[in-house]
């Protein structure tokens, strides 16, 4: 019968391609490093992600240029620079960390990446990784930034360049920057669209946090229970890190807790399940 | 080998998946038929775990999706050939995958060769790439980890007649080389040309299925003849079923038999022969006909 020899032909073949085949015949599992690496090529090899990188570096510099330019001399210490450099940072690095998970639906790109590693939750750990990763690079970057235009602006100046700057601050400025990523890490879980993740934290950090200054300062109760729920304003302490206390540390954490982690926690619960069209 | 077990998947009260189950074979190019909104695409991301299933399970090469160790070395996936990041190069998607997959790097440009994607095209943003360009990519993609099983949702959209005879031949040596080939489609005459067996779906649920050969023997018998009403009378006392066209009948019987009947009613016939070609799209519309958007009502029949 021909669909015996048929099948017979096809046995040989295939035989013959796991010949051909056999060093793979059984993949090995694709370790995490493999996952990180990748997703460390992807937020650099677009146009929009090589830019906003690059931008860490460009906007460090003009907010330096800027200190130089138009600080009174009085005010050239590296406080002055860290602070300026601050301001973009803010910006600049919880958009990253939005776009790397929120183009996986916007841009549909998770059709590949989730067949080709078909757990997301290591893909999405992953993405995690390398947000923090590029946080905390960046952040050194801009710090050594700083220093430089503290240096050189102490040169023009004419005075001993200021550090004063403890260095519990810097980790601490350095943490409140990684605070924000996982910030915009967490409302691109939880939005899966990158408009809506990026309006949500210009609105979560920015309009949310003028709100609640200005209701502390003229409600006497929201001042007394502020430091209890007020996120933006305990991850503001981070800044000073030197000066926290034990109850610093507990109001950080039970608002970050409530703000941060329960609704990453729904959104990567969201992430996992999810139908990816 | 693919094998689908009683799988649906309901939204809310909207079955979009109805109990389907079937298996696609290695060697085999089964093509996977139905209207828009069908259920095509819910099944083949189910297969691939992009979509959960309610109940039901889908096996590639023995196992759930999810348990292939690094599944772009054994699944070749394109399910949608716009899901894809605008601004990356089209060279770029490669690297990724092949990254991913930790293949060598020279499998890019293979694979750039394979599909016919020039260097100075392969450097361009997808953002600038026409369907057909993305649908060779895609193919390409799914291809890169020189995979035993693909699993292909409407490949031919977008191609010219000339992609699509190239993928078609692709898909032939791939299946004939023992490779499994799963492909959707809502054009006939693009998987009749290529399919060996079919899965024919409707508003969720299969309606036909079998191999081609199997299927179009279902499609009967074209006959024409100048005396219509003489063979129609002679069809009708032999208690065969049949319905009218214009100026031909298509009869619920082989070839052999209406030529039998033809010659005892003495009606001269200008043509007799099953009902291929135009046949099998006239069992998808039949078969779909209650399950599909459209109206196409049997204009002809009696």
């Amino acid at each position: 019968m021909t669909t015996l020899t048929l099948e017979h032909e096809h046995e040989n073949e295939r035989a013959h391609r796991d010949d051909l085949l056999v060093a793979r015949s059984a993949p090995a599992p694709i370790p995490m490093s493999r996952i990180v690496a990748v997703e460390l090529r992807k937020s650099f090899d677009t146009r929009s992600g090589f830019w906003l990188l690059a931008s860490v570096g460009i906007l460090a510099t003009l907010a330096t240029a800027a200190t130089i330019l138009f600080a009174p001399d009085s005010e050239i210490t590296y406080m002055t620079f860290g602070t300026a450099i601050g301001v973009p940072m803010a910006i600049i690095l919880p958009v990253i960390a939005i776009l790397s998970v929120t183009s996986e639906w916007s841009q549909r790109t998770g059709l590949t990446s989730f067949t080709l590693v078909p757990h997301r939750a290591r893909v999405v750990n992953a993405k995690l990784a390398v947000a923090v990763g590029v946080g905390v690079v960046s952040m050194l970057l801009a710090l050594g930034i700083g220093a430089l235009g503290n240096l050189l602006g102490a040169a023009i100046v004419g005075v001993d360049p200021v550090w004063d700057v403890a260095a519990a601050d810097l980790v601490g400025l350095l943490l409140f920057q990684i605070v924000n990523m996982l910030i915009g890490f967490m409302l691109g879980v939880l939005f899966r669209n990158s408009a809506g993740a990026i309006v949500g934290y210009f609105v979560y950090s920015f309009v949310l946090g003028t709100l609640t200054e200005v209701l502390s300062a003229t409600q006497d109760w929201f001042e007394r229970i502020q430091p209890w729920i007020d996120f933006n304003y305990t991850q503001g302490s981070l800044t000073e890190m030197s000066a926290m206390t034990a109850e610093n540390w507990a109001q950080l954490g039970v608002t970050g807790l409530v703000w941060l982690v329960l609704p990453l926690a729904v959104g990567l619960r969201a992430v996992l399940r999810s139908e990816v069209k | 080998m693919i094998t689908v077990d009683s799988l649906t998947k309901t939204y809310g009260g909207f079955t979009a998946v109805d109990d389907v189950s079937f298996t696609a074979r290695s060697g085999r190019v089964t093509g996977f038929l139905g209207p828009n909104g069908a259920g095509k695409s819910t099944t083949m991301r189910i297969m691939v775990g992009l979509t959960p299933a309610t109940s039901g399970t889908a096996h590639v090469s023995g196992r759930r999706f999810a348990d292939l160790p690094n599944p772009g070395l054994e699944v070749g996936v394109l399910l949608d050939a716009s899901a894809q990041h605008a601004g990356r190069t089209g060279r770029e998607i490669l690297t990724i995958a092949q990254r991913t997959m930790g293949l060598p790097a020279r499998r890019v440009e293979e694979m750039l060769e394979m599909v016919s994607l020039t260097a100075d095209e392969a450097g361009r943003r997808v953002s600038n790439y026409s369907l057909g360009m993305r649908q060779r990519l895609g193919i390409a993609t799914a291809l890169l980890g020189d995979p035993e099983v693909l699993i292909l949702d409407e490949p031919a959209n977008g191609l010219d007649p000339a992609g699509i005879r190239w993928m078609r031949d692709l898909l032939r040596g791939y299946a004939d080389q023992g490779g499994t080939v799963l492909l959707s489609s809502h054009l006939l005459h693009e998987i009749e040309v290529i399919a060996d067996d079919l899965v024919v779906i409707g508003q969720g649920r299969i309606v036909a299925q079998g191999t081609k050969t199997e299927l179009l023997a279902a499609a009967g018998t074209l006959v024409r003849t100048p005396d219509l009403p003489t063979l129609a009378r002679a069809l009708v006392d032999a208690d065969v079923e049949f319905t009218r066209t214009s100026d031909a009948l298509r009869v619920e019987a082989d070839p052999d038999l209406v030529g039998r009947l033809a010659l005892a009613a003495g009606v001269p016939l200008t043509e007799l022969r099953a009902g291929d070609g135009a046949g099998l799209e006239e069992m998808f519309l039949e078969l779909t006909a209650d399950t599909q958007r459209d109206d196409i009502s049997e204009g002809a029949a009696a």
